[in-house]
């Protein structure tokens, strides 16, 4: 993990803000006390008063203080493709939205499969981005599901986790050896559950599909995907997560793993959380994504999944895609959408609508990403690094993509008011994003 | 014809899909058509109707008849035609779809006659273009003027659409020509069926206005019409349907299965046939079978679409 701004110095106590930590258990007004880019105290405790001559007062009335979000899926095209996405345009997109922690996927040109694709990675990172980035590495050389990448390197390399990002390892066997050997090292193994024998087309297999003439991917290709990888995770204890799940099927699967101990977790993306097949409307490509949007049953029961804490974590997915790939016919068209800058405001739709917590929220992209990968942000509390968020949790704001800072502008939400949004975003105690009103 | 009527019967720039028609758009092109058809057997067909105009068929997938007889269409209105025939690799060298749209559309054609392989293509197309786009068939999504020339045929023999039986026989999640038509026989009030074996229906099919059968015995019984679809080469080797034998032995039209039907159905068939395949020769060239009126009926109905939307045509052209 990289630490790209130099800490800042000098004490700082951010007061009168409602604190939102659910895993340190904070609600309520108060304030956080920071110190060379380390947190010296949250909570009611640190108000204006309490904080020491010396110290700059920084009155958040009316904001939301919360930890800074770790965005377990990020895609970006450094190395290989710049023309979609630097890690530094990322980052600056993951600032405006209150990411401070940025996991992207191994899905680049070169691919991240050798140790030293991770450490250009993390040097690229410390040098250009605004924000922490951490990557993850390849379960299987050039992504190609044949062979097992060198998975102890890429750990002590500063992998997170290992995944092949956008495609499953079909290989079963192959699979089960990579889970066996992963565990040897502690690693995490994230997979993109999708049979890809059954996952030849383009939209949710459904009745507008059919209409539309567009060839279908049926939800049982996540289904049975993730149950076999749930099998050999209870053959060999390895720990598991999915990196995105799209239907209600998945979400009963993923319960029963869970009732029997296993150690599995899985995520969603926000748009899968506030989009659904409709969307697409007349072949609407902003809106073609892997897994597919599916139906807004499906949408409500991943809400539900969210709050019973079935699903773990919400992810972007930010997946930038430039005009050449996305303005075309729909099943030529690219699959992705781009979400940094979108992911917190598009998931307080669902706290505006009370369907989940604010609290619930906040944990599913801090401090549930953070335990999952074992990472010491997404906490508000003295020792933690000073990475967090304040909000304005009724502002509105209109999505343009001219606006919008990632360098592809491929947003399912172009043109929409989304209401409330990150105003500011410290990362290690420095500001690296202030919402220009 | 002298001066004729230029009350204007579309309300859209574009025909792009049954499902943006109206009932009375539909039965106003029929009408017109019909009478093109009366145009289109006089010795001298030419008419200085769309005189000045040009038309582009751009043609991003093979495609012999409904090309010419758009281009005949065209011709006998007096537009300037011209073909472009785009062959995918082409495309595969960078340029895309709407890079080819703007470059014709620079050139100020007033119609562009599209067809491309990918559904909704011809629509993304006709948002970036001025000119009246007429989609010629989209991937496996809509194929509206064969739905149109179909309806001209069944209704010039049968005198009337609505209350008949029109049994559509075949690959239908491929088909483009099934889903226009589909929509349209349902605007105009008969009622249709598939006929196919699971495989080749499309998810949700049950939604689309149809009743569906697995048998042609219980599918033809009673029809009034029999529309064959094709069955492309390439999903007839065990992907979809295990074999070509197969498929005639259950789903091929024969004279056999046709008794099935009502002794006075029609035979119909989009074409290219396969013979011996989806329709025996002995039912595509016989009695009951239109399917040669079919192609004189095509050339008819573009003449009226090409009519129809050239009435919306600003008179400074386009923007």
């Amino acid at each position: 993990m990289m630490t790209p701004a130099k800490p800042a110095t000098g004490r700082r106590a951010y007061v009168n803000a409602a604190i939102v930590a659910p895993g340190q258990g904070l609600s309520g007004i108060g304030g956080l006390l920071v110190e060379d880019g380390w947190i010296l105290a949250a909570g009611a405790k640190v108000s204006r008063a309490s904080a020491g001559s010396g110290t700059s007062i920084i009155d958040c009335t009316g904001l939301t203080l919360m930890p800074g979000l770790i965005d377990m899926r990020v895609f970006t095209g450094e190395p290989g493709t710049e023309y979609r996405e630097t890690l530094a345009t990322a980052s600056e997109a993951a600032a405006a939205g209150g990411v401070t922690t940025m996991i992207v996927m191994p899905n680049t040109q070169p691919i991240v499969d050798d140790a030293a694709i991770v450490d250009y990675i993390l040097r690229r990172a410390r040098d250009t981005a605004l924000v922490r980035v951490a990557p993850m590495a390849a379960i299987t050389r050039g992504l190609a599901g044949e062979m097992m990448t060198e998975i102890g390197t890429l750990k002590e390399a500063g992998a997170v986790a290992i995944t092949d990002g956008i495609k499953a390892v079909a290989n079963a066997n192959l699979f089960r050896r990579a889970l066996i050997y992963a565990r040897d090292f502690d690693m995490l193994v994230v997979q993109h559950v999708e049979e890809s024998s059954l996952s030849s087309g383009v939209m949710n297999s459904s009745e507008i599909a059919g209409r539309l003439g567009l060839a279908g991917i049926p939800a049982m290709a996540e289904v049975i995907m993730l149950e076999r990888d749930l099998r050999l995770v209870e053959l060999t204890g390895a720990r598991y997560h999915a990196s995105q799940i799209s239907c209600a099927l998945s979400l009963d699967v993923m319960r029963a793993a869970k009732a029997k101990g296993l150690p599995v977790t899985c995520g969603v993306s926000v748009h899968h959380l506030t989009l659904n097949h409709n969307d697409i409307g007349a072949y609407r490509t902003f809106f073609k994504l892997s897994p597919p949007l599916r139906s807004e049953e499906d949408r409500r029961a991943l809400v539900e999944g969210v709050t019973d804490g079935a699903i773990d974590v919400i992810v972007s997915g930010h997946d930038p895609q430039s005009a050449d790939t996305k303005r075309l016919p729909f099943a030529e068209a690219a699959f992705g959408a781009v979400g940094l800058e979108t992911m917190f405001s598009a998931a307080l739709s669902l706290f505006h609508s009370t369907d989940i917590s604010l609290a619930r929220l906040v944990d599913a992209m801090s401090s549930a990403p953070a335990k999952i990968l074992g990472l010491e942000q997404g906490r508000l509390e003295a020792g933690a690094p000073a990475d967090f968020a304040l909000a304005d949790l009724n502002l509105n704001w209109k999505v343009e993509d001219r606006a919008l800072r990632s360098r592809s502008k491929n947003s399912p939400f172009e043109h929409r008011t989304l209401e409330g949004r990150v105003v500011e975003t410290v990362v290690a105690g420095k500001s690296v994003y202030t919402y220009a009103r | 014809m002298t001066a004729p009527s230029r009350t204007p019967i579309l309300s859209a720039q574009h025909l792009l899909a049954i499902g943006d028609l109206s009932h009375a758009e539909i039965l106003s092109l029929l009408d017109l058509a019909g009478k093109y058809v009366e145009v289109s057997r006089q010795i001298d067909k030419r008419h200085a109707m769309l005189q000045g105009r040009t038309q582009v068929n751009l043609f991003f997938e093979a495609s012999t008849r409904t090309q010419s007889s758009f281009e005949i269409a065209g011709k006998r209105l007096g537009a300037d035609v011209m073909n472009m025939a785009v062959s995918t690799s082409a495309l595969s060298k960078g340029e895309t779809v709407l890079d080819t749209a703007m470059t014709i559309n620079a050139m100020h054609p007033d119609f562009l006659v599209v067809r491309h392989p990918s559904s909704g293509a011809v629509e993304l197309l006709a948002q970036k273009v001025s000119c009246s786009v007429i989609n010629a068939g989209d991937g496996q999504h809509e194929h509206p003027t064969q739905a149109l020339l179909d309806a001209l045929t069944i209704r010039r023999r049968k005198k009337r659409i609505e209350g008949l039986t029109v049994a559509i026989c075949g690959d239908v999640l491929h088909s483009r020509v099934a889903r226009s038509n589909i929509h349209l026989l349902n605007k105009l009030g008969a009622e249709v069926r598939v006929v196919a074996p699971s495989t080749l229906l499309p998810t949700g099919i049950g939604n689309f206005g149809v009743s569906i059968f697995r048998t042609m015995a219980e599918g033809l019984a009673g029809a009034d019409v029999v529309m064959m679809l094709r069955l492309q080469l390439e999903r007839m080797s065990g992907a979809f349907v295990p074999s070509a034998r197969e498929y005639y032995r259950f789903f091929g039209l024969n004279a056999e299965k046709l008794r099935y039907a009502k002794p006075d159905a029609l035979v119909m068939h989009p074409g290219p046939m396969n013979r011996g395949i989806e329709i025996d020769s002995d039912v595509a060239d016989g009695a009951q079978s239109v399917i040669r009126e079919q192609v004189e009926m095509g050339v008819a109905v573009r003449m009226a679409v090409l009519d129809a939307l050239a009435r919306n045509i600003p008179k400074g052209g386009n923007a």
